[in-house]
């Protein structure tokens, strides 16, 4: 479908910044180093050929015992060249920060907002980076494998007794 | 006549008044509404039942209709807003959600609306038929006319009155019930 920006990437990053390349079921995926998440964004926007130009979706993935535990999924599309891409990026537990792609595309907002309310990654240099669904009392962070199932953090409840 | 007879006969005739002139609040949160909205429409028609009227102000209303389900967010917003209308009022509980929390059994939805404030019709459904709004109503109207409201029960015992036997749950009943 789209090898192309494959190989574009392969070509243009050859510092090891492209962790592993790959294809599922016809679409294709990029592993990037994240020290290299904005550059990569920047070219795959600017690129004559790739021309991604429209943010599609970022959002992430909680994988457990893997070293890095986080995965954080982007995933860009071309309107004029009609193909589309998908890149990962991990991010470990112990320091679950990245870099914000507000300032590429500002539809990231809310999307980098979601993926630090639910999965506590945050993203350097996001403008405004608070919970976006849960209120601000809420501790932890839901969507986390660990996070227990029935545990609930209520804000107000009946009193035994009331009416 | 005793006196009592002319007091239960005024309490009867208010409590008519009320049953036939519900201004309901539809707090709507969820898919639910939909299914509920039917209710207002030409076939269904809530209006024969006095309760036509949608009052999208509290202070105005006094049957609460919960419609959908409540998140733990917006769980304060309800109980705000039951506590802005005037005594006596009313709950419905409308669809699964509202009543018990529903398939929702997770980090972000309340089990149930009556977690923080009194609920006196449930009706389950997911979502529930438009007549089973019309039903949940007439039970409304049904508990309105005996005075086994819970606010109407608060009422009457903070004026020291005597608390109708059938509004008091059997288990706290002196003697085993009627």
């Amino acid at each position: 479908m789209a090898q192309v920006i494959l190989d574009r990437l392969k070509t243009n990053f050859n510092a090891g910044e492209i962790l592993e390349t790959g294809n599922a079921h016809g679409d294709e995926w990029a592993r990037v180093d994240p020290a290299a998440w904005t550059a990569v964004a920047t070219f795959l926007r600017d690129d004559a050929e790739t021309a991604l130009d429209m943010f599609v979706d970022l959002t992430c993935v909680d994988r457990g015992d893997r070293k890095p535990r986080f995965d954080v999924v982007l995933h860009l599309r071309s309107v004029a060249k009609k193909h589309r891409v998908r890149l990962y990026a991990g991010v470990e537990e112990a320091s679950p920060e990245i870099a914000s792609l507000v300032p590429l595309w500002p539809g990231a907002n809310w999307f980098e907002r979601e993926a630090f309310d639910m999965f506590g990654v945050r993203f350097a240099n996001h403008p405004d980076l608070r919970r976006i669904l849960m209120y601000p009392e809420f501790v932890g962070y839901p969507l986390r494998k660990d996070y227990p199932k029935e545990k609930r953090q209520p804000l107000v409840r009946r009193l035994p007794g009331s009416v | 006549m005793p006196l009592t007879f002319y007091n239960s006969k005024i309490a009867d005739a208010i409590n008519w008044a009320r049953k036939f002139s519900l201004f309901q609040y539809p707090f709507v949160t969820a898919c639910c509404g939909m299914e509920f909205m039917a209710t207002w429409g030409p076939k269904y028609d809530i209006a024969r039942f006095g309760a036509e009227f949608p009052r999208f102000s509290p202070r105005q209303s006094d049957l609460m209709i919960v419609v959908g389900t409540v998140t733990e967010r917006q769980a304060p917003v309800l109980r705000r807003i039951y506590d802005q209308m005037c005594e006596p009022k009313w709950v419905i509980a409308f669809g699964v959600c509202a009543s018990t929390g529903g398939f929702y059994q997770n980090y972000s939805v309340m089990p149930g609306a009556d977690q923080i404030i009194p609920v006196d019709v449930y009706v389950p459904g997911c979502p529930p038929r438009p007549e089973q709004a019309l039903d949940a109503l007439m039970l409304i109207q049904d508990r309105i006319q005996k005075g086994e409201g819970h606010s109407q029960v608060v009422l009457m015992k903070e004026k020291g009155y005597d608390v109708p036997l059938a509004a008091i749950r059997p288990s706290q009943r002196k003697g085993g019930g009627i």
